[in-house]
């Protein structure tokens, strides 16, 4: 952690008095002895390992199933900075998507020199067959999974926009159920705002991009990569909850440019597919030749408009880290508004002196490779050895289109309880936004990921960061309550 | 619902009885090896659960002596045998994590928790002590005990519970048919039957490796006698293990499934044919055709039907 910043932690805030949301919370923990937090923690541990609630570790051998460490304290947002969030999040998916619809189609904002061309058609995850066609109801970008860190209590980040097939919403569902299990006390005492209407929304959003033939009554079925990728727990959790069947692409077929998915009774017609499969895989007719996941035509019937991809083939051109950097002019060229979530900012070493700059402060700064994600492929200056800069620093000079940088961001704590006892670990938030014919909503939360080794700002769980509960509360039950007679 | 997730239910189902008939079946081999030579306990019985399990050949390959030790971990916990317990209970495991979205969360918790139990015996890396050994076969029986509950009790009454009670029974029949075709010949009527006859203890090993051994006495009310120890597993529709009340079981789920897609197909003509002739058979007949020659016969005709069921709806 740089220094020079001072550490803002939730809980306690910056002066060291503790924030209005933590009010209860905090007291509750001052009267909780040590023995209960740690018998609800065993408790934790064997409700998440008997339902089964696993993450697959790529390469790791003995581990293709891993718990995901959970923490027992809540991360509260209060209602008000809820709402700012909320604001936000809607603002930065709406433009995300009005970005897609106009690269794949006019591509107005190239030719108004607000975003650099070659920088959307040389990005891998530009997809030249979507050129010129529209996807229903110009909705490209269904789910998003939007990564938001904060420093202050101020104002909100954008660390990162997932616009391609994010996960985590299975963690986030799972995570408050558990916690009502374990902490009915702590629920009476806030009144926590419900999340458990995420999958009848997100039902509802992919109903309502159901192709016209669909007729109201549109098939949807959840498209996986199989039981042995990472996030398959997930996948049949989301099936399960939405109430349609989990397919892999054996289980499809195309006819006549027609989807059918195979069942004991025969060929059934497919409308929608909420696909956590990556776009190289979709169609081996199209894209990567040698994937066995993907569905032989699919492309074709996709863009017959005879089925509905959710989300778009594609959409991956408007979230990857050199694109963020134009996020703030891309809405307000197409909302005509200020943006209301903060980038962080952002040096993108395609420029001369930008690149000049990172070069000369690689021990400050986090260098991300543009298409990188998972925290895989990115150096966090200050906690780099000499060897792993000097390496970046090669990379950088040989394609620096490749990179961006970014400060070290003093990313908020929130407490964590651990056998030694309750201490600050850096929180991240990724809430899931919804877009549909239907309008966009978000559930009030999302997921914290919390990195749990003391000082790590590194919270991504194929690198062991571990998950918690997220609240948000009503202001009125933050306040103080009447002073009583002593 | 989808060929495939029919498929995962319906090999769930059989690897869960399999699963459960080869504890059983240890657990009863055990009992019989442990007599003095005089009493049936001698070492052959280890080839015949090999025989009956279907293992014979794979712990041939595997080049250990016949004895005790090396069958029982052979059985449970060899992960080359593709018929241990440990390995069903995998494969079962693998099969309901695809459905898992087909499965109960008591069907699921259950499997799920044997498997981790079974995970944490092998972790420590040392073969599990008998007293270690004899704990985990309960379990497994414990858990094919919740997991048919669950089922049973949590399941809709739709082709996915239907698929997966077809492939219990279907398992069920082809595990009850080994295990007559190995012992066959102890259970000839032309034997002579004195008092306290040396396959006395035999006859009963086999009564406990399909848990009927209190059940013949109330159903026959009379001493142990070999045709009937027959009679019992082949023809009696009240013993849940017996062919005959395997094939109504059978017949009855195909049915079910038959009506809900609206079309009767080859498995059903199948399996009623199967059905049809256990229900005019007697045990004299059996006995004239040779024992033997109708357990081989109705194993086959149990694959045969197995093949039917995946070419009529698993596409």
């Amino acid at each position: 952690m740089d220094s020079r910043i001072t550490q803002f932690d939730e809980l306690a805030g910056a002066d060291g008095r503790t924030r209005a949301p933590y009010r209860k919370l905090s007291q509750w923990l001052a009267e909780t002895p040590p023995e209960l937090l740690a018998s609800r923690r065993e408790q934790a541990e064997l409700l998440f390992r008997r339902i089964g609630i696993t993450f697959a570790v790529y390469g790791a051998q003995e581990a293709t199933e891993r718990l995901i460490p959970f923490d027992i304290l809540p991360r509260i947002l209060s209602r008000s900075e809820w709402t700012t969030l909320e604001k936000g999040l809607i603002q930065r998916v709406t433009a995300l998507n009005a970005f897609l619809a106009d690269i794949y189609g006019a591509g107005e904002i190239l030719r108004a020199g607000i975003v650099p061309a070659d920088l959307v058609y040389r990005n891998p995850a530009y997809c030249p067959d979507m050129a010129g066609r529209r996807v229903p109801f110009d909705i490209y970008v269904h789910i998003a999974g939007v990564d938001i860190v904060r420093t202050d209590d101020q104002g909100f980040f954008v660390l990162e926009d997932n616009a391609r097939t994010p996960s985590g919403v299975s963690y986030m569902l799972e995570n408050r159920e558990v916690m009502m299990r374990l902490f009915p006390e702590l629920f009476a005492l806030h009144r926590v705002a419900p999340i458990e209407n995420y999958p009848d929304e997100l039902l509802a959003t992919l109903r309502s991009v159901a192709p016209p033939r669909a007729n109201g009554d549109p098939t949807i079925v959840l498209m996986t990569p199989g039981q042995y990728n990472s996030a398959f727990y997930e996948h049949s959790f989301l099936a399960d909850k939405l109430g349609v069947e989990l397919v892999e692409g054996r289980d499809l077929f195309v006819r006549d440019d027609v989807v059918y998915m195979r069942t004991t009774e025969g060929p059934r017609r497919v409308d929608v597919i909420y696909r956590r499969i990556d776009d190289d895989f979709l169609d081996p007719l199209c894209f990567r030749p040698d994937s066995a996941l993907g569905v032989a035509g699919l492309m074709g019937a996709y863009q017959s408009g005879n089925v509905t991809l959710a989300n778009a083939v594609g959409a991956g051109a408007a979230d990857d880290k050199a694109m963020y950097t134009y996020m703030p002019d891309i809405i307000k060229f197409y909302l005509d508004e200020a943006p209301l979530l903060q980038n962080v900012p952002t040096f993108r070493c395609r420029e001369q002196e930008a690149l000049a700059y990172v070069l000369d402060h690689l021990d400050e700064l986090v260098v991300k490779e543009v298409n990188g994600s998972g925290g895989y492929g990115m150096l966090v200056g200050p906690h780099a050895t000499k060897a792993q800069i000097e390496e970046f620093r090669a990379k950088l000079k040989a394609q620096p289109q490749n990179f961006i940088a970014q400060p070290t961001l003093a990313l908020s704590t929130c407490p964590i309880a651990m056998a030694s006892g309750v201490a600050p670990r850096h929180v991240d938030l990724r809430p899931f936004v919804l877009q549909g014919a239907n309008g966009a909503r978000v559930v009030p939360g999302g997921l914290t990921r919390v990195a749990m080794t003391e000082k790590s700002l590194v919270v991504n769980s194929s690198q062991g960061g571990g998950t918690k509960d997220t609240w948000v509360i009503d202001d009125a039950w933050v306040a103080d309550e009447p002073m009583g007679q002593a | 619902m989808l060929s495939r997730t029919a498929d995962n239910l319906y090999w769930l189902a059989r690897y869960m009885e399999r699963a459960d008939f080869l504890a059983r079946a240890i657990q009863a081999s055990r009992r019989l090896a442990a007599l003095p030579k005089a009493y049936g306990g001698e070492e052959t019985e280890w080839e015949s659960v090999l025989l009956s399990s279907g293992a014979a050949l794979a712990f041939d390959a595997s080049g250990r002596p016949v004895d005790e030790a090396n069958v029982i971990e052979f059985l449970t916990f060899a992960p080359e045998n593709p018929g241990s317990i440990r390995n069903c209970l995998e494969q079962a495991r693998a099969n309901a994590r695809a459905v898992r979205t087909a499965l109960t969360i008591e069907m699921w918790e259950s499997i799920n928790d044997a498997y981790l139990e079974m995970r944490a015996l092998e972790s420590r890396g040392v073969i599990p002590c008998a007293q270690e050994l004899a704990r985990f076969l309960e379990v497994i029986k414990q858990t094919s005990l919740t997991y048919d509950g669950g089922a049973y009790r949590t399941m809709l009454r739709n082709d996915a519970y239907w698929f997966s009670r077809v492939g219990l029974f279907i398992e069920r029949a082809d595990n009850t048919a080994r295990l007559l075709d190995v012992k066959y010949h102890v259970l000839l009527p032309e034997k002579e039957i004195v008092g306290g006859s040396l396959d006395y203890f035999q006859w009963s090993a086999i009564l406990r490796a399909v848990s009927a051994h209190t059940a013949y006495h109330w159903v026959y009310r009379t001493s142990m006698k070999p045709w009937l120890v027959a009679d019992l597993l082949i023809l009696r529709p009240e013993m849940p293990r017996s062919l005959i009340s395997c094939y109504e079981s059978i017949v009855r789920n195909l049915d079910n499934l038959a009506r809900a897609h609206g079309r009767q197909g080859s498995s059903q003509r199948h399996a009623r044919g199967v059905y049809g002739k256990l229900e005019k058979m007697n045990m004299e007949s059996v006995f004239q055709g040779g024992l033997h020659e109708f357990v081989q016969s109705f194993i086959t005709e149990n694959n045969r039907l197995a093949a039917l069921i995946s070419e009529q709806y698993l596409f």
